[in-house]
C-alpha cells in the first residue's frame, strides 16, 4: 500500500454555475473496494466518470497508478479500467458474446483468447454460455443484462473496475446474489474497485472504505465500521439510517470477533450447529432468534471451536 | 351485416365500374378519340368465368364473419380479378384487331383503370390486414408482379394500344429507361456524398441543422417545374463563360442539379434522426470501453441509424425516379421524354408508355429497399416486421 491506484487531488467539476464536484481529495489504494455512497445528485457519477476521462476537473488532477491521467491517451486509459454504467448501456445490435468481448477485440486479442475468456466471464456470472452467447440485450432479463454488464468491464482483465449503480433496479433476492458474487471477485482477483450505489446496507456490505460525498463534497472517508461509530456529522449519521443503526452496526463486525473465546467444558458447550467465525453478528442474531436460544457455538475457518457468543455479547459494545 | 366496409367499398367500386363505365376504348386510329366497349362484350363465357368468379368472391367476403381464411380468400380473388383484367383486355383487343384495319387502336377505357386500381387497393389492404412477416409478403410481392407480368410476357397484350406504341419504338424506348436510370443514378452520387455528412454534421451541431433545415424544407416547396427551370439561367451563364466545361444550361447538369437538391433533404433528415436515435448511455458504454471516435461512429452510431438511414435512401430514390420524369421538360430525356412527347402529340397511349415504366420503377425501387430493410438487423437483433 505504497501510492494509491486511484488519487483524486483537490477535484472540482463544475457545470454551468452548479459545482457537481467540490474539491475532493480521496485516495482509493490497490486492491482496495472503495465505495462511493452519497444522495442523488451528489455528484457520485461525475467522480467516477472523471477516473475515465468521460468527465475532464475543472479544477485538480485525478491520478493513477500515480500517473496524471490528464497526460494519457483516453482510449488506452479506458481499456485498462472496466465500466459498469448505470444505466447498462450494452449494445443492443450486439450478441451477449459480442458486448462482453468489446474490449478484448478492441484490444486485438486472438479470436480464440477471446472466445475462452468470454466463456470464462460467463460462467463466472452464472450465466450458461450455451444459452445465452448468442442473444441479444433486449432478450434478456434486466438482472442478466446488469450481469453482462459486469462481464463487459471485467473482460480485459482491467485492474481497475468503475462500477456505477450496478444492481440497481434489481429485487434484493438478485442484488443479495451478485453482492455476493462481487465480493468473491474481488477476494479472487484483488481488483481495485470504485463502486457507486445509494443504498447504505450495499455499501456497509462491499467496502473496505466508504467515502460519503453530500452535494459535491467529501464528508467522510473512512472504515464501514468507522462510518456507523463515528460519522463526522449528523448528515452521515442520517445516511447510515438512525432507526436501524444497531442491526447496521452489527451487521459490521463477525462472530468470531465477539465471542467468548474460553471453551466451555464439552458438558456446557451450548448445542446446535457452530457458527463460521466470519458470519456478521446480524446474521448470528438472525440465527438465535430463529433457533431460539441465546448461545451459540462459533468455529474458525478450520473448523475448530473457537468460542462461544451470548445473546448479551451483542449489545456490548 | 357489413363486416368489412373498406373491402366492400372496393368490390362495389368494381361493379359500378364494370356496369357503368368502358372497359376498352376503340379508335380507327391513334390521333382520334375512341368508341367505348363495355366489359359484357369482352365476357365472353367461358373464359368470362375467370373474371367472375373472383369478383363474386371479392363482393361476398365482406359478408362473411373476419377471418384469415376470408381475409386470405379476398386477396387471392383481388388479385385474380386484377390479372384477370389484363388477360381479357389484350385478348378481346386481339379479336377486334383481327377485323380491323391496321391503324385501329384498341386502348384500355376508364372503367379498367378504376377496376384495376380497386383489385389492387383491396389485394393491398388485405395483404396488410395479413399482418405477414417479411418472406410472406416478399412471396405475395413477387406472386403479384408475376401474375401480372405473365399476359404481357406471354404477348396477349400486344394488340393493346400502349404495346403497339412500345413496338414502334422499341429502341428510343429502351434507351429512355437507361437514360431515366442514369439521371437517377447520377443525382443519388452527389446527393450522398454531401448528405450524409450533412446529417452528421446537423445532427452534431445543432446550429448546423438549425440552419440548413429550412433551407432544405423550402427547396422541396418549389414545384419541380419551376426548380428545373430556375437551373437554366446559371448554368447557360456558366457554359457561355467556360465553355470548355462542357456544362449545358439545358439537359443532364441541370437535371441532376435540381435532382441533387431534392434528394438531401430526405437523406440529411433521416442521417441525422437515425444518429438522434442511437441511445446516449450506449455511446457513453462505447467511449467508457475506450473506442475512439472512429470505431465509435463506424462500430455504434452506423449500425444502429441504418434502418432509419435506409428509410431515408428508399424515400429519395422513389422520389428521384418520380422528378427524373419532369426533367425531360428541359432536355435531360429518360422516360419523361416519351410522356411529353405523347402529351403533345395528343397520344394518351404514347403518355402511358412513358408514365407506366414511371411508376414501375418506382415500386420497384421501393420494394428492393423494403426488403433490404426488411432483412437488415435491427438493433436489439430483430428483423423488421
Ligand atoms: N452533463 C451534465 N450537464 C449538466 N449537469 C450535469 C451533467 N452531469 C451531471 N450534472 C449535474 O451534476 C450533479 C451530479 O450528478 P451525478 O450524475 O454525478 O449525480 P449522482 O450522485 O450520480 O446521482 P444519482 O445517484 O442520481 O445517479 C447533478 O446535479 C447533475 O444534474
Ligand atoms: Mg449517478
Amino acid at each position: 500500500m505504497t501510492r494509491p491506484m486511484i488519487a483524486f487531488e483537490g477535484v472540482t467539476k463544475r457545470f454551468g454555475s452548479w459545482t457537481a464536484v467540490d474539491g475532493v481529495s480521496l485516495a482509493v489504494e490497490e486492491g482496495e473496494f472503495c465505495v462511493l455512497v452519497g444522495p442523488s445528485g451528489s455528484g457520485k457519477s461525475t467522480l467516477l466518470r472523471m477516473v475515465n476521462r468521460l468527465a475532464a476537473p475543472d479544477a485538480g488532477a485525478v491520478r493513477v497508478a500515480g500517473e496524471d491521467i490528464a497526460g494519457l491517451a483516453p482510449e488506452a486509459l479506458r481499456r485498462r479500467m472496466g465500466y459498469v454504467i448505470q444505466s447498462v448501456g450494452l449494445f443492443p445490435h450486439w450478441t451477449v458474446a459480442r458486448n462482453i468481448a468489446t474490449v478484448p477485440v478492441l484490444l486485438g486479442w486472438p479470436r480464440a483468447r477471446v472466445r475462452e475468456r468470454v466463456d470464462a466471464l460467463m460462467r463466472l456470472l452464472n450465466l450458461d454460455p450455451d444459452r445465452f452467447r448468442g442473444l441479444y440485450p433486449h432478450q434478456l432479463s434486466g438482472g442478466q443484462q446488469q450481469r453482462v454488464g459486469v462481464a463487459r468491464a471485467l473482460a480485459g482483465d482491467p485492474p481497475v473496475l468503475l462500477m456505477d449503480e450496478p444492481f440497481s433496479a434489481l429485487d434484493p433476492i438478485t442484488r443479495g446474489t451478485l453482492r455476493t458474487e462481487l465480493a468473491q471477485i474481488h477476494r479472487k482477483t484483488g481488483k481495485t474497485i470504485l463502486f457507486v450505489t445509494h443504498d447504505m446496507d450495499e455499501a456497509l456490505a462491499l467496502a473496505d472504505r466508504i467515502a460519503v460525498l453530500e452535494q459535491g463534497r467529501l464528508v467522510q472517508h473512512a472504515t464501514p465500521r468507522e462510518i456507523l461509530t463515528r460519522p463526522a456529522d449528523g448528515f452521515v449519521r442520517d445516511l447510515v439510517g438512525r432507526e436501524e443503526w444497531g442491526l447496521k452496526r452489527l451487521a459490521v463486525e463477525t462472530a468470531g470477533e465477539r465471542a467468548r473465546p474460553d471453551a466451555p467444558p464439552p458438558s456446557e458447550q451450548p448445542p446446535g450447529e457452530p457458527l463460521p467465525g466470519d458470519m456478521p453478528l446480524r446474521r448470528a442474531l438472525s440465527e438465535m432468534i430463529a433457533r431460539g436460544v441465546d448461545r451459540l457455538p462459533v468455529m474458525d475457518a478450520e473448523g475448530r471451536p473457537a468460542g462461544v457468543l451470548h445473546l448479551a455479547d451483542l449489545v456490548r459494545s | 351485416m357489413i363486416r368489412n366496409r373498406v373491402l366492400f367499398v372496393l368490390a362495389a367500386a368494381i361493379a359500378v365500374a364494370a356496369l357503368a363505365l368502358p372497359f376498352l376504348s376503340f379508335a380507327p386510329n391513334r390521333l382520334l378519340s375512341g368508341q367505348g366497349i363495355a366489359l359484357a362484350a369482352a365476357l365472353e363465357m367461358p373464359r368470362g368465368l375467370a373474371l367472375l368468379a373472383p369478383g363474386a368472391v371479392l363482393l361476398a367476403v365482406p359478408f362473411l364473419r373476419p377471418s384469415r381464411g376470408a381475409t386470405a380468400a379476398s386477396v387471392a380473388a383481388a388479385l385474380l380479378v386484377g390479372a384477370g383484367l389484363l388477360w381479357l383486355a389484350g385478348l378481346h383487343a386481339a379479336e377486334l384487331a383481327a377485323t380491323a384495319p391496321p391503324a385501329a387502336r384498341t386502348s384500355f377505357g376508364s372503367g379498367f383503370w378504376a377496376m384495376e386500381a380497386a383489385a389492387l387497393l383491396a389485394a393491398l389492404d388485405g395483404a396488410r390486414r395479413l399482418g405477414l412477416p417479411a418472406p410472406g409478403r416478399i412471396a405475395l410481392g413477387l406472386a403479384t408482379a408475376l401474375l401480372l407480368a405473365a399476359p404481357l410476357a406471354a404477348g396477349q397484350l400486344d394488340q393493346l394500344s400502349i404495346l403497339k406504341e412500345y413496338a414502334n419504338r422499341r429502341d428510343a424506348f429502351s434507351d429512355a429507361v437507361l437514360r431515366h436510370g442514369a439521371i437517377v443514378a447520377a443525382a443519388l452520387v452527389p446527393t450522398l456524398a454531401l448528405g450524409l455528412p450533412l446529417g452528421v454534421l446537423a445532427q452534431r451541431r445543432p446550429t448546423v441543422g438549425r440552419l440548413l433545415f429550412p433551407v432544405l424544407n423550402i427547396v422541396q416547396t418549389i414545384p419541380s417545374i419551376a426548380l428545373f427551370g430556375l437551373m437554366l439561367a446559371p448554368l447557360s451563364a456558366l457554359s457561355a463563360a467556360f465553355p470548355s466545361l462542357g456544362i449545358a444550361g439545358v439537359g443532364m447538369a441541370p437535371a441532376v442539379i435540381a435532382l441533387t437538391l431534392y434528394s438531401l433533404l430526405p437523406i440529411v433528415r433521416n442521417t441525422a434522426a437515425g444518429l438522434d436515435g442511437v441511445p446516449e448511455p450506449v455511446r457513453e458504454a462505447a467511449r467508457g470501453m475506450g473506442m475512439t471516435p472512429a470505431q465509435l461512429f463506424l462500430r455504434v452510431d452506423v449500425p444502429l441509424a441504418l434502418p432509419v438511414l435506409l428509410a431515408g435512401f428508399r424515400i429519395t430514390l422513389v422520389q428521384a425516379v418520380g422528378l427524373a420524369a419532369v426533367a425531360a421538360l428541359i432536355g435531360a430525356g429518360g422516360l419523361g421524354a416519351i410522356m411529353f412527347q405523347g402529351l403533345f402529340a395528343n397520344a394518351l397511349d404514347l403518355v402511358l408508355l412513358g408514365a407506366v415504366p414511371v411508376i414501375l420503377l418506382a415500386l420497384a425501387a421501393d420494394a428492393l429497399l423494403r426488403l433490404a430493410e426488411a432483412l437488415l438487423p435491427l438493433p436489439g437483433g430483430r428483423r423488421a416486421v
